[in-house]
């Protein structure tokens, strides 16, 4: 015991008993990150401060809220009007998901365009996928708790999205439900894996992706193995610690962040009701649906894919499809350059195609049908599949220029 | 006692603890899952509903709450069942062979009496709840709209073509207890 004792004193002490100075060495301050991180970086960290602001004024606001059909919608109300702060602990809540998804996306781009997902980083891309995944049932399960018309009528047409699959559909949304339709005992049962099991998981998840990137190392804008080219104490020539370069690094862009965070916050909770629909602010009505239903505005590519196909099932499938594809992105990509700097053309038209398609995807999913949008909702549509069509035909003999041997 | 270790003895030993604890943890979840059913005041709320229609007019619609479902009854006037018979092949499934009714509304009107209609609100598209359009224009004979995805149906609850709901509105099971009285929720004696 005593030879394991290399410091002294208290976190000697401790040390001894909990690896704590190894694990700070190992995840921060001898963690070796590429010293060319730019601008895309910072989405990782920031993700990890919004489910932080998210978890805590999560647990602040279960201590007012009350997951009851009679009592829900009033209890939001009395939230904003008579809890002291209680207007601010609700719109850190709902600006926080909003911002959860925008930094979510950013973050995801950033693998994108820098092959992050690309081997050895498949898990890390895996397990960011099983985030991603849990973010969005987070997202709807959460919408539901205000108990408004929306929160109220959205949840009615996502759940009816099971009632699709053949055979067992009726059984499946009845028993997601707990009732003949949308009612408290969906509410009480969404209030539950909202607050308690999707968090759980979540943070599992959040600690599995950290160590599956902190075992195989960080990618970089340049897309080179930064491991292989070491010092003679094995340090790689271009890494640096990740603390205190990164975390000061990481500080500037927590910063902007809460800046603009808190102008949403503050200025525009609403965001014009993209980030809290203004059906929403009309208590659940189970006789009367909204003229226009439309998801909050984090779902709404996948929605327009929904809508654009005429057949329920198809439709369907083709949304789940739509995310499901994302996992097998490291296969998908046959090609060996990682980074969008060293790739060839085509990949470039591919990714804009990608983008273009995604919002405007996004910006139809959020306004109501008609032929001439449903037309261009297809073709976003293809757009978005065609991507990754187009990866896997011409990522097996792409046209790439020559990959630096270090970083740039 | 003999130092070696029987390794088929211990492999056996070890596929059965695997087998029994496999088939333990599935049935300890079965009360868990279970516990997502309806609840027996749920199943006991859905119990069948009266509804009177002796002061319905034509044309008028009525919603009555049945498993906390809006059920529509209609009572269709002579202009609206006249569009019925010529949609023919704009509609996804005229004959209702698709669709969830009971036999005896399995007929033109989908009604037990041509000119009540007695239906579930709720699109099958993806359940929101379709609007009432009784006007009968060049554009569209009338009928129901839902505004979220743009279905549109008939006087009787059938499905144009080309829009996302893909069968007709169902019809609940229901009958007359008298002439004014309705009990949806049960077929009755045919």
């Amino acid at each position: 015991m005593s030879e394991k004792q290399t410091g002294t004193g208290f976190l000697g002490w401790i040390d001894a008993r909990f690896p704590l100075t190894k694990m700070f060495e190992e995840h921060l301050s001898k963690y070796y990150a590429p010293k060319n991180f730019n601008f895309w970086y910072f989405f990782g960290s920031l993700a990890l401060l919004v489910l932080v602001i998210q978890i805590v004024t999560g647990i602040f606001l279960t201590m007012h809220y009350k997951p009851d059909g009679d009592l829900a919608f009033a209890s939001v109300e009395y939230i904003m009007r008579d809890v002291d702060w209680g207007w601010l602990l609700r719109y850190l809540h709902s600006t926080g998901a909003s911002a959860f998804f925008i930094v979510v996306y950013l973050h995801m781009f950033r693998a994108l365009i820098y092959g992050s997902y690309q081997k050895p980083r498949e898990l890390i891309w895996i397990f960011g996928m099983f985030i991603f995944l849990c973010l969005m049932a987070e997202g709807f399960m959460g919408y539901l708790l205000p108990w408004g018309q929306m929160s109220y009528w959205g949840a009615q047409v996502i759940i009816s999205l099971f009632g699709a699959i053949p055979w067992v559909g009726d059984e499946l949304t009845l028993w997601i439900r707990g009732d003949f339709v949308i009612s408290d005992a969906t509410l009480n049962r969404f209030f539950a894996l909202h607050v308690v099991a999707v968090p759980l998981v979540l943070l599992m998840l959040v600690v599995m992706h950290i160590i599956a990137l902190h075992e195989v190392g960080s990618n970089n804008p340049d897309g080179v193995e930064i491991k292989k080219n070491k010092d003679e104490n094995g340090i790689p020539l271009d890494g640096i610690p990740f603390h205190p370069y990164y975390t000061v690094k990481d500080i500037v862009g927590v910063v902007v962040f809460l800046i603009l965070f808190s102008v949403v916050v503050f200025f525009a909770p609403e965001m014009g009701g993209y980030f809290l629909e203004y059906a929403n602010f009309v208590p659940a009505n189970q006789f009367k649906t909204p003229e226009h239903i439309a998801p909050v505005w984090y779902f709404t590519p996948y929605y327009a894919i929904l809508r654009a196909i005429p057949d329920k099932l198809m439709g369907v499938i083709a949304m789940f499809a739509s995310i499901g594809i994302l996992f097998f992105l490291p296969w998908i990509d046959r090609g060996k350059v990682k980074s969008v700097r060293y790739r060839s053309g085509a990949f470039k038209l591919l990714l804009v195609i990608l983008v273009v398609s995604f919002i405007g995807l996004g910006y139809l999913g959020a306004l109501p049908a008609t032929e001439g949008r449903t037309m261009f909702a297809r073709l976003f549509t293809i757009g978005y599949f065609g991507f990754f069509v187009g990866l896997w035909w011409i990522s097996k003999n792409e046209a790439t220029k020559p990959v630096p041997e270090r970083v740039r | 006692m003999s130092s070696e270790v029987d390794n088929s003895r211990r492999r056996f030993l070890t596929a059965g603890t695997v087998v029994v604890g496999a088939v333990g943890t599935v049935a300890v979840a079965i009360p868990f899952v279970k516990s997502w059913s309806p609840s027996a005041r749920a199943r006991s709320a859905g119990a069948p509903v009266e509804a009177n229609i002796g002061k319905l007019l034509p044309g008028q619609l009525i919603i009555v709450k049945w498993r906390g479902k809006p059920v529509w009854i209609v009572r269709r006037d002579e202009k609206a069942l006249a569009t019925l018979s010529d949609l023919g092949d704009s509609l996804r499934d005229e004959a209702s062979d698709e669709s969830i009714q009971p036999d005896y509304a399995k007929n033109e009107y989908r009604s037990r009496k041509p000119e009540i209609l007695v239906m579930e609100g709720i699109c099958t598209h993806l359940g929101c709840s379709p609007t009432y359009r009784p006007e009968i224009t060049a554009d569209f004979k009338g009928g129901f709209f839902c505004p979220c995805h743009g279905s549109k149906f008939d006087f009787a609850g059938r499905v144009y073509a080309g829009v996302p709901a893909p069968t007709n509105l169902p019809v609940p099971p229901h009958y007359y207890i008298n002439d004014d009285v309705i009990l949806i929720g049960e077929d009755g004696v045919a």
